[in-house]
């Protein structure tokens, strides 16, 4: 449970600019408000894992291309390895933790599991976290329709169709 | 990564206020950053304007779209007018990048991408791009994805954006805005090829920012496409595209914007093979006397040539889903 994080150095700065040592930043994650002074350098994933302990939301290459890092900003997915924390003032974060718990599991958790959609599982909180998104998205009905939406996701394991088929095993629940 | 100074700009005014030697406005960060953490991009100060009020899409009243330039990709792609009036710009949006990508990456940025040549890329290699005067590894070095079509003897890197490409068909034109006020640039004119001088690919000056995009009204009658040809089938960067926008009546071009991506150091638009086609048949032989003339002028590198034949197919074939009653109005 995250309530407040703050860097003990640091001053509360109004102001726009970035103060010696950090810059000033709140949003909410899974719920929970916190407030950061942060390295202007610092991605958001970097924070999350590192400041907020939150290690869910994992790093692959770092540079935009495996999905592994992929969290939800303001609803939406993104990939927090491009993107500076402090550019997130006012976000509304969610990461993997929030998405369910081991008695009271997400259906796309549940899915993933019933659809054995992983291996190693180093790529599934990415995964989760595009395939929940997905959910609210255009993407059109077939296979390939998902695959395609899912394409920013990287299995190294190469678990693509369970994977393919626990999304739509989802999807088909929810017009039910 | 480098240090540098963050500051978050309120108003498009406060943006351009805190602009200043060495500084950059971040947008959705997907190339920024990116580059940043390779040390090819080392900005002394960086400016967040995600707060500015540029994310609107809204009608002009030539009857145009007039795009800001913080609009995610995701968002134009999807947006209704855009898909009824500018389809070409909706497909091209979406063959390229990721769904977590296309979320982030803005209008503006878009047409700011750089290019993905390794050799630009990598701190260690020459790049007349990234360090002016240090040589450019790329023309004899691994340079399949690489321009043929607007290069130099400096540089033959290519414009990545599929976005551009469709824009370039579209017509579309930049809103810039400085300390002089605002100023509109034809995308035609906004890129520049690489001469003497690499480093300079656009037209914008420093302290410059993009406002928004802006649609000329659609043809009337017109269909498009974008067809994208690449190594894989999704998330994968153009070895060639095709955007065409064309007015077909009674068997025959009335009107036809014609842009290629993925073989040019800028998004390659073609006026003489646009002349060409208009007032002759909808034929097969027309379709490849145009592609003749678009890859009139490419001058392969060592591991590129194939992209001519490439090209040339990609836009033949893209002219022939054009023009078939099965081509997306």
């Amino acid at each position: 449970m995250i309530s407040q994080v703050i860097v003990p150095e640091a001053e509360p700065s109004p102001s726009h600019a970035s103060p010696p040592g950090g810059f000033s930043v709140t949003f909410t994650v899974n719920g929970d408000r916190v407030e950061l002074v942060v390295d202007p350098r610092s991605t958001l994933l970097d924070t999350l894992r590192e400041t907020l302990d939150l290690t869910g939301t994992k790093k692959g290459c770092d540079h935009g291309q495996c999905g592994a890092c992929t969290v939800h900003v303001n609803g939406r997915r993104i990939n927090s390895c491009l993107s500076f924390t402090a550019m997130h003032d006012g976000d509304t974060i969610a990461t993997v933790e929030g998405l369910g718990a081991p008695a009271a599991l997400h259906p796309m958790q549940a899915a993933f599991l019933e659809h054995d959609g992983y291996q190693c599982g180093y790529c599934t909180p990415g995964q989760l976290m595009s395939a929940t998104a997905l959910l609210d998205e255009p993407c059109g009905p077939s296979d390939a329709d998902v695959a395609e939406c899912m394409s920013g996701n990287i299995c190294r394991c190469g678990a693509y169709q369970n994977i393919v088929a626990a999304i739509q095993s989802v999807r088909k629940q929810a017009e039910a | 990564m480098n240090a540098f100074s963050f500051s978050r700009a309120a108003t498009l005014d406060e943006a351009l206020a805190q602009s200043s030697d060495g500084a950059t406005f971040v947008a959705g960060g997907t190339t920024l950053i990116d580059l940043m953490k390779l040390d090819v991009e080392v900005p002394a100060k960086v400016i967040d304007i995600n707060h500015l009020p540029l994310r609107e899409i809204t009608l002009t009243a030539a009857g145009g779209l007039r795009i800001g330039a913080l609009a995610r990709n995701s968002d134009v792609a999807h947006d209704a007018t855009v898909m009824r009036d500018y389809p070409v710009l909706s497909e091209a949006l979406l063959s390229g990048a990721s769904a977590q990508l296309r979320n982030m990456a803005s209008t503006g940025g878009n047409l700011m991408q750089r290019t993905r040549c390794l050799y630009f890329r990598d701190p260690a290699y020459a790049c007349n791009k990234r360090s002016p005067g240090s040589g450019c590894s790329a023309i004899d070095g691994f340079n399949r994805n690489l321009a043929i079509l607007g290069t130099s003897k400096h540089c033959i890197a290519t414009n990545p954006s599929d976005q551009n490409v469709a824009l370039s068909a579209l017509e579309a034109t930049v809103q810039i805005r400085g300390a002089g006020g605002e100023r509109t640039v034809a995308i035609d004119d906004f890129y520049l090829v690489p001469g003497d001088t690499p480093e300079r690919e656009t037209v914008l000056e420093p302290g410059e920012l993009i406002v928004s995009v802006t649609l000329p009204p659609p043809l009337a009658g017109s269909k498009s496409t974008y067809l994208k040809l690449r190594d894989r089938a999704s998330y994968e960067f153009a070895l060639a595209s095709a955007a065409v926008v064309a007015v077909v009546s009674g068997g025959a071009f009335e009107r036809v914007r014609i842009a290629l991506g993925g073989i040019g150091t800028k998004p390659w638009r073609d006026r003489d093979a646009e002349k060409a086609l208009e007032g002759k048949p909808v034929t097969p032989e027309n379709f490849a006397s145009a592609a003749q003339i678009v890859l009139r002028d490419a001058k392969p590198a060592s591991r590129n040539a194939f992209k001519i034949e490439l090209a040339k197919r990609c836009l033949v074939h893209a002219l022939t889903l054009v023009t078939n009653a099965g081509a997306r109005s």
